[in-house]
Formats: structure tokens, sequence, C-alpha cells
């Protein structure tokens, strides 16, 4: 096994995301297929390589720093699942029946 | 209007001699879509109002010769941010997400006065390569409905080649125009990383992704592609180079053109009748005048875990926005702020998202960080010296653009590793950040059959050129596909 069903929850827990058991069995399999298959990277002699992490031919761009009139707010709020005077509403974030 | 009977420049023939109107055009559009999407399904959301409506402002302000795309319709790829128009990526996460401004392209397009008809369907986040992963529909081959029609931007390359649509706009982070628009007989090309801005298109893969032009012949690819290219102070990496007229060169001339053919997307991964194509593409080039050569990418073949540790890295990290808060879906019954992160991701996205932001999460985390992601950015310094010893010596590589014709609906969606495999000839190309195209070049059992040329970075002329001799000396663009048994 590449990754175990308690490594593929960890991972779930860091991506916030959660699994029923047979979604994990799944995903657990797949995962370890997936791994598997990039482990092969492993042959390659890369002592002494760079990295890359982009392609792109950018450079820093300065601009002087003049304010701007921003995106208006309520346009902002516009897609905004559950709202109220202007805020974005959210649960407690400490949960209130079990902390009491 | 018979779209396989004409081109972006017969349809602006037509407009400027008022043989018909903007309106008279988009009308009989929608009434073309509406006839076969029930066979296809390769559209998500169609706005005809607006579309009429901008039809109607084209028609009243008129068009000269130089308005090339005015009142022209044209589909897009619904990861690409329509203002007031509904915009899902094929997400239940973006299920009713209406943005509040265009994508940079969308600009570009509405500059030019074409009319957007609507929202084509693509893998959830542009993740897959058959289109299956939508979580609204599932888009069928235009020549065979039993078939994917590849993927991620199966929507836009089923709408063109079923004669919709002229021209739609893709996206492709490791193959997702080119293979798509392999598998349905038509023209996708994915441009040099940085010709045409990524504002406004929904992130996946940053350091890949490109929007790119789907048609069916290579001059109305290139008359798009000079429309959608330019530097953008909204996206950094987007070029100050000059933006050429790519339709400049098409003059059928490819005299003494050095051709590199890689013996490793030849070899026996690649189907027999797919081999047999591009061998006879490599003889017509040779009969126009250039030059064919077998050349070697020995680092190519590992393109597919490097891109799926990179690719999914990234994504991992872009796809932290979807959180239920500001946009999109927030899960139900949450009993605390936790609770409204998790549950939303996990019933918003499908699993093959969830599949990747697994894998990046995992390749970047503590521990795995050196032997995965960084390993993998190593290895792609590889590839890309590999395409640079190529280039030195040659101006342009012809492959295969797909390993096989488009499989079956349902065959591989449960097999992971070898769904990630069918991009192993088109990945390359992204992580390199080189313009890529793919154009028929031969038919399998009915099914089209793809090929494809690369060029350095910024070399989109060349493969233009190239492109437009080979389409002149064959006919395999002229086949058009019967669909559902009707014409």
């Amino acid at each position: 096994m590449a990754i175990t069903a308690d490594e593929v929850k960890h991972v779930a827990k860091l991506a916030k995301l959660e699994f029923t058991d047979d979604e994990l069995q799944m995903f657990a399999g797949q995962m370890d297929d997936i791994i598997k298959m990039v482990q092969q990277l492993g042959e390659v002699d890369t002592t002494g390589v760079p990295v890359t992490s982009t392609v792109a031919e950018a450079k820093n761009v300065m601009r002087e720093d003049v304010a701007v009139k921003g995106t208006d707010r309520d346009q902002l709020m516009y897609n905004v699942p559950q709202k109220d005077k202007g805020f974005v509403k959210v649960p407690a974030i400490i949960d209130e029946s079990e902390e009491g | 209007m018979d779209y396989f009977k004409n081109d972006l420049s017969s349809i602006h023939a037509g407009l400027l001699n008022k043989d018909f109107s903007s309106k008279e055009l988009t009308t009989e559009t929608f009434k073309q879509i509406k006839a076969t999407d029930a066979k296809i399904e390769a559209f998500l959301t169609l706005d005809e109002k607006q579309a009429l409506a901008a039809a109607q402002k084209v028609d009243e302000r008129g068009i000269t010769d130089a308005d090339k795309l005015a009142g022209i319709p044209v589909g897009i790829k619904d990861n690409i941010v329509t203002k007031g128009l509904k915009t899902t990526a094929a997400s239940k996460i973006l299920g009713n997400f209406e943005p509040i401004y265009n994508a940079t392209v969308m600009d570009k397009l509405e500059a030019a006065r074409m009319i957007d008809v609507g929202k084509l369907n693509l893998d959830e986040f542009a993740m897959g390569g058959s289109t299956e992963n939508s979580a609204f529909k599932i888009t069928k081959n235009a020549w065979d409905q039993t078939k994917v029609p590849g993927g991620s931007s199966g929507g836009p390359a089923a709408a063109v080649a079923s004669g919709q649509l002229l021209v739609a706009l893709g996206t492709d982070t490791g193959g997702s125009i080119r293979q798509p628009a392999a598998f349905n007989g038509i023209v996708g090309v994915k441009p040099t990383y940085g010709r045409v801005s990524r504002y406004g298109v929904i992130a996946f893969g940053s350091s890949l992704d490109q929007v790119g032009p789907m048609t069916r012949t290579v001059k109305d690819n290139a008359l798009m592609l000079s429309a959608i290219s330019g530097h953008d102070k909204h996206d950094f990496t987007s070029s100050e180079r000059e933006v050429p007229d790519f339709t400049a060169k098409l003059n059928g001339d490819i005299k003494k053109m050095r051709i590199g053919l890689p013996k490793e997307f030849m070899d026996k991964g690649v189907n027999e009748d797919v081999r047999a194509a591009i061998q006879n593409a490599a003889k017509t080039f040779e009969k126009l005048g250039a030059v064919v050569e077998e050349v070697s990418l020995p680092y190519s073949k590992y393109g597919v875990p490097v891109y799926y540790i990179i690719a999914s890295s990234e994504a991992s990290s872009n796809l932290q926005r979807y959180d239920g808060i500001r946009y999109g879906f927030r899960a139900d019954d949450v009993k605390n702020l936790e609770d409204v992160y998790v549950r939303s991701r996990s019933e918003g996205f499908g699993d093959e998202v969830k599949r990747r932001i697994m894998l990046g999460t995992f390749s970047l985390s503590a521990g795995t960080y050196d032997a995965y992601f960084k390993k993998a950015a190593q290895v792609r310094t590889l590839i890309c010296q590999d395409f640079a010893n190529v280039f030195a010596n040659y101006d342009l590589i012809l492959a295969p653009t797909t390993t096989s014709t488009a499989f079956g609906i349902g065959e591989e969606i449960n097999d992971p590793v070898t769904m990630y495999m069918n991009d192993i000839l088109t990945i390359p190309v992204n992580l390199a950040g080189l313009p890529g195209m793919s154009l028929p070049a031969g038919f399998s059992n009915g099914l089209p059959i793809g090929m494809q040329l690369i060029a350095p970075q910024f070399g989109e002329e060349t493969m233009y050129r190239a492109g437009y001799a080979f389409e002149q000396a064959t006919d395999f663009h002229k086949e058009v596909p019967t669909i559902g048994g009707e014409n």
C-alpha cells in the first residue's frame, strides 16, 4: 500500500473534506493507484535540476500608489448565500450545542 | 444557416452584403441548437434574450469589412465567467453563481461584437477527459452518441462538431481543448502560456491553464485567437508581446519547414489506426516540401505523473476558496463554522474534484513535499529541456493528439489512472507552456483521428501556417457527422 485509509482520512481533514466509510474505502483504493503511478518519478535522477514553477515571462509590475474606486459593496455581496444588513451571515464559530 | 457549409469569412460576407441580418442568423442558430441538443447535450445555459438583443444592436449599428467577427454567434465553456450569466464550472458548488464581472476574453469578444449564445458543458472544474464529470449532464460525441465527446471542453467541441455553432471558446490545462477537438474532428488550439489572459477563467492549474478557440477550420481558429490574445493588466502572466494577425501567413507554403516526429509519441501505446494516420500526415507534409524527421523527447513519458502532481497541487490551493461563505453552495443544517466548510465542500464537489484536491493536498503536505511536489517540478524542467533541444533544430513537432479515438460513455469513468493516461500526448505541451493544435487527420471506424502540431513558445504563426497547408491538401475537415440519423 502506498497510502493507508488512516492517511487518507488525515489528508481529507487537511483538505476540509469528509467521507463516509464506503467513500473512504473507494478513495483510499483509487488514491493508492494514483500514488503508485506518480511514484515512478522516483526513477528519474534530478540531482542538481532546478524546479520549474512557472513558464511565464512574468516580471514584477509596479504602479503609482493612487487610490482608485473599488467594486460597489452590494455588487460584491451579490452571490453571498446568507446575508443580513450588509454582513455575511455564518453560524456560531463555537458549537453551542456541545459547549453549552 | 448551415454551418457545415460556411466559415467565419462566408458568414461575415453574408452579413456585410445584408444577405441576412445578425438577428436572423442568431435566431436560426438557436433553432438549430434546440433541434440537436436533446441528442448532443452540449449546452448548460442558453441566453437567447440577451443574444437576440445583442444581435439587434449589431444590425442597428451596422458592420464594416474590418468587423470580421461582428454579429456572429459564439459559445463559451462554462468555466469562463460571464457577467450576469450563470457560470457553474459544471459543479454543484457553483450551481447558482452569477458573476458580477466578465472574463477578459469575454470583454474582447464583446468588443469584437460577437454574439454569446450561452454556456457549454465540461468536466467539473475542467477536471477530466470525457465530460462525464459534469454535475449536470453528459455531453455526447457528435459522431456517435454512445461515445464520449472527450474533455474537459466536451461541450464546446460537440457544439462546433455538430454544427450548432461555428466557433466556441474552451480551456486547456492538460489537453482539454485538443483532446475533445480530436475526438470530434475539429480544430482546437491551446495557445502559448501567457498568450491569452486568464482573468475570469475559473482557476484550476494556474501555471498550465489557457483559453483557446475551437473551430471547424484552421483559418477560423486563427481569426478567433487574434481576437482574444494580448496583454491584460489583470493577469501578470499574460505576455506583453505584440499579437500578430494569425491569419496573415496562411498561404499554403511550408517548403523547407523542419518538422520533428517524436518516436515516444508513436510507440505501441498508440492505436494502430492513429499511428497510420500520423504517418500519412508526415507524408503529406513531405509532399508539401517540408522535411520530416524522427526526434526524441525522452522525458515526455513522465508527463502524466508530473502533471497530476502539479495540476492537483495547484487545484487544491485554488479550490480552497470554495468554503460556502461568500458565494456558491452552502450546506444546510450546519452546527458551526467548521461544519459550513467541510459539509459545503463535501456535498458541493464531485468525486473527481475531491480526488484531485486530495492528491494535491497530499503532495504539498509536510513530509511528502520534497518527494512529490518538488520532484515533479524538477522533472518538469527536464521535459521543458527536451522540447528546447528539439526546437533548436526543428520548427514544429508533429504527433498524434490522443492514443485512440473516442471511447464509450461509462467505459473508463471508474478507473482514474486509465483515464489520466489518455492525456499522455497533450500534457507535456502544457508543462512546457507551448502552443499546440489538434486538427482532423483521418478516421477509424467512423470516428475522427486528431493530429497535433506543437510549436515553440509564441510560435503560433508557424503552427497555423503548417495546419492550414495540411488542411488545404486534405479532405478530412470536410467530413461532417450525421446526428441521430438526420442531418
